[in-house]
């Protein structure tokens, strides 16, 4: 498997240079939303009719719906109509050189390891245009072909295999289900769509980098993953993105379908910018995942390391539809500064012998708040249905706090769910202890920190786990001492 | 190698140590005892770096150096090492993980090479016979889920290990049986020698029958009261401390 990441990730970096669509229009909606933006976004995709029933549909439920207040998150009212709904890829304004990028920017490049020519991609260097709202082609696509692996962008699932896409799309996240998912099935932009054959065991982790670049343009990603029968897939999600200094709104929908046995493996490193210390310009981060285990023994697993955003506001769900299907949750979800996370997951049991483990890690450092908010449910004929929770949180200095909000509800007698939570501090005696070693105060918030996170990172592929680790390390320096 | 001169401290600002001067040299093994509340742990801490301490006055030289002007880490990378009276734990962190990064942190900061994998696992295993300890501890996160002695007997490991110039031992017989006692004894002997010092904050007489201090000074009220050969903790055991609280005065 590592080598074949690797692979993925030469590919994916190469991509970055050469691989972007460069047939759009380069130009950017003015802001605001009605339903002419909703026709012109679909009219500039060249959208079959259908596509476009959806997203009005989608447009007409949103102006009947409230943005949700139940969460414990605070941000200042968003201003919907202030918001360019599509923006097309357009270049930045370019460096000639890395010495022109934001020194604070270019320490966090070199510590995360990423590449040269990324870095310069990523800060704008002249390289090569920088794209937003569209998606990286795939190179490596034509080999996944061979095998019937469909991996391309949602745009060109749209165009190329409309018939799979209308079948699934709303499948697990219907167009009405909730204010964010609802304003993404009205504008979405685009996202990724896999499609894995019956029986087919894709050979490499699919990776896909969203990245975001246009000031004050909203994210509406749109990810699709089906497995049929007996298919596994791994796939990974990743972000790291430029210095901002306005909120920039993104409200993703992820939907994944898994059949008969079929095994899908969704993991993400979420490092979207937090804010400057006082929270100013972080993105707001409003994404619904879900997938549905609508086979018999089918299998999902979320994974998620959670390290940007000034709001976080994510609940990767899993309907267990399918007898014996299994849902897992692995989540660790960092705020440091003004960060704010409500987070969590949902398993929903319908079918019978359903098991589902959630494992959540709340880390908060700074100012930061962290919430972890769960729901079980347990439907009348999910004869048999397990469930295991575990929610750890671990607080660093005292002002920031910890949140846990478990659901349950249980329809049936013989189900067992058990739910285990812990709130830890770093203590002042844990490091004296490590520094009495001769480990540094930095070093040992690390390791503590890596400890208490590592039955999530175990989780993660192996490359992603220490790109994981990185993130984390960088996203609480100088949270202590 | 460490010369204390006056030293006073406080603790939430109350003052603990009111003046403690002890002169410790190379090869020289000194029993710290005293009653409870004396400021024996306190004087440990402090010589380890503690941050919940505050010193008020005195210096502090080791091997040369101002000790007060190094952080803690310097000071353990400086060869100044103390075993917890409460060891801490780290929940998910490999003990053997956590004492490679010490090791490695120490090799680097004197400008050795850090050691890999393999080579510190050699060492450890030459390392862990001394002590009879499974070596499935190692594998076990940092002192969690351990036993009082275990704790106590990962510490003297550590200290194996890290090789320190100036061991201190903060009450290391606390809530040990006296298998485990003889057992930590003998690690601490094995690191007996000419350049390296180790200091026994202690209670009791009991462990100085394993390890037999060249001096024994007794701290009261935040001061040593009496100084003298190992002959006087045998003294202490017979009279108690109320004997010398009464000197203090």
């Amino acid at each position: 498997m590592t080598t074949s990441t690797e692979t993925i990730e030469q590919l994916a970096t190469r991509e970055y240079k050469y691989g972007f669509f460069t047939d759009i229009e380069s130009e950017t909606l003015p802001p605001g939303l009605n339903e002419d933006v909703v026709r012109a976004i679909s009219a500039k995709k060249q959208e079959p009719e259908w596509l476009l029933d959806f997203r009005l549909k989608s447009y007409r439920a949103w102006l009947t719906m409230k943005e949700p207040t139940w969460h414990n998150v605070h941000y200042d009212p968003i201003d919907y109509q202030s918001i360019s709904y599509y923006s097309a890829p357009k270049k930045k304004p370019q460096l000639a050189s890395m010495d022109e990028v934001d020194p604070e920017l270019r320490t966090t490049f070199e510590k995360l390891g990423i590449p040269l020519e990324e870095q310069k991609l990523l800060a704008g260097v002249a390289v090569d245009a920088v794209f937003d709202s569209v998606s990286v082609a795939t190179t490596f696509r034509s080999k996944l072909a061979e095998l019937g692996i469909i991996f391309c962008s949602f745009s060109e699932a749209v165009q190329e295999h409309p018939e799979l896409v209308r079948k699934y799309l709303g499948s697990v996240v219907p167009y009405t289900d909730n204010f964010f998912a609802t304003l993404n099935s009205a504008v979405f932009s685009d996202g990724s769509f896999a499609y894995i054959p019956k029986g087919v065991r894709c050979p490499m982790e699919l990776s896909t980098y969203f990245r975001i670049n246009a000031a004050s343009t909203g994210q509406f990603e749109r990810t699709l993953i089906i497995a049929e029968d007996g298919a596994y897939v791994s796939y990974l999600e990743g972000c790291t993105a430029p210095m901002r200094d306005e909120n920039q709104l993104h409200a993703a929908v992820v939907e994944l379908v898994a059949l008969d046995e079929a095994t899908i493996k969704y993991s993400t490193v979420q490092n979207w910018y937090p804010g400057d210390k006082e929270g100013r310009g972080g993105i707001f981060n409003f994404v619904t995942k879900r997938g549905a285990c609508r086979g018999r023994n089918s299998k999902i697993t979320w994974t998620q390391v959670e390290t940007g955003s000034a709001i976080t506001w994510k609940y990767p769900s899993c309907l267990l539809i399918g007898d014996g299907s299994i849902g897992e949750f692995y989540s660790v979800a960092t705020t440091n500064n003004r960060q704010q996370a409500d987070t969590g997951t949902k398993m929903i049991h319908l079918g019978k012998n359903t098991r589902s483990t959630i494992v959540s890690k709340g880390i908060s450092a700074g100012f930061g708040q962290n919430t972890y908010r769960g729901a079980v449910k347990i439907g009348p004929n999910a004869q048999g249905a397990r469930n295991y929770s575990q929610c750890d949180s671990l607080l660093i200095g005292d002002k920031c706090g910890a949140h846990t909000f478990p659901y349950l509800e249980i329809k049936n007698a013989s189900a067992q769910v058990e739910h285990e939570a812990s709130t830890s501090k770093i203590g002042e005696d844990q490091i004296f202890y490590c520094r009495q070693r001769g480990i540094s105060t930095e070093d040992a918030v690390n390791m503590i920190v890596s400890g208490f996170c590592k039955e999530v990172f175990r989780e993660l592929p192996m490359e992603f786990a220490v790109e994981a680790q990185k993130l984390l390390s960088i996203s609480l320096e100088g949270s202590v001492g | 190698m460490l010369e204390i001169r006056d030293l006073r401290a406080t603790a939430e600002d109350r003052e603990i140590l009111k003046g403690v001067s002890l002169t410790v040299r190379p090869g020289e093994v000194h029993a710290i005892m005293g009653p409870n509340g004396s400021g024996k742990s306190t004087l440990a801490r402090v010589l380890a770096g503690h941050p919940a301490y505050n010193v008020t006055g005195g210096t502090i030289t080791f091997n040369g150096k101002d000790l007060l002007d190094l952080e803690p880490e310097e000071r353990a990378c400086e060869g100044v090492f103390m075993a917890f009276q409460y060891p801490v734990e780290i929940a998910g962190v490999n003990n053997s993980y956590f004492l490679k990064a010490a090791l490695n942190a120490q090799r680097k900061y004197r400008g050795e090479p850090e050691l890999d994998a393999m080579e510190f696992l050699e060492l450890v295993q030459d390392r862990i016979k001394v002590l009879h300890i499974d070596s499935e501890l190692m594998r076990r996160p940092v002192n969690e889920g351990f036993s009082g002695g275990e704790k106590k007997r990962n510490e003297i490991f550590q200290m194996l290990v890290l090789q320190p110039v100036l061991a201190i031992l903060d009450e290391t017989d606390s809530g040990l049986d006296i298998d485990a006692l003889k057992t930590v004894a003998e690690g601490v002997n094995a690191m007996r020698n000419p350049d390296r010092a180790i200091v026994v904050v202690t209670h009791y007489q009991r462990l100085l029958n394993y390890i037999v201090p060249d001096f024994v000074h007794v701290l009261s009220d935040g001061r040593l009261v009496k100084s003298g050969g190992k002959e006087l903790a045998l003294e202490l055991e017979e009279k108690g401390y109320g004997w010398l609280e009464g000197d203090a005065a």
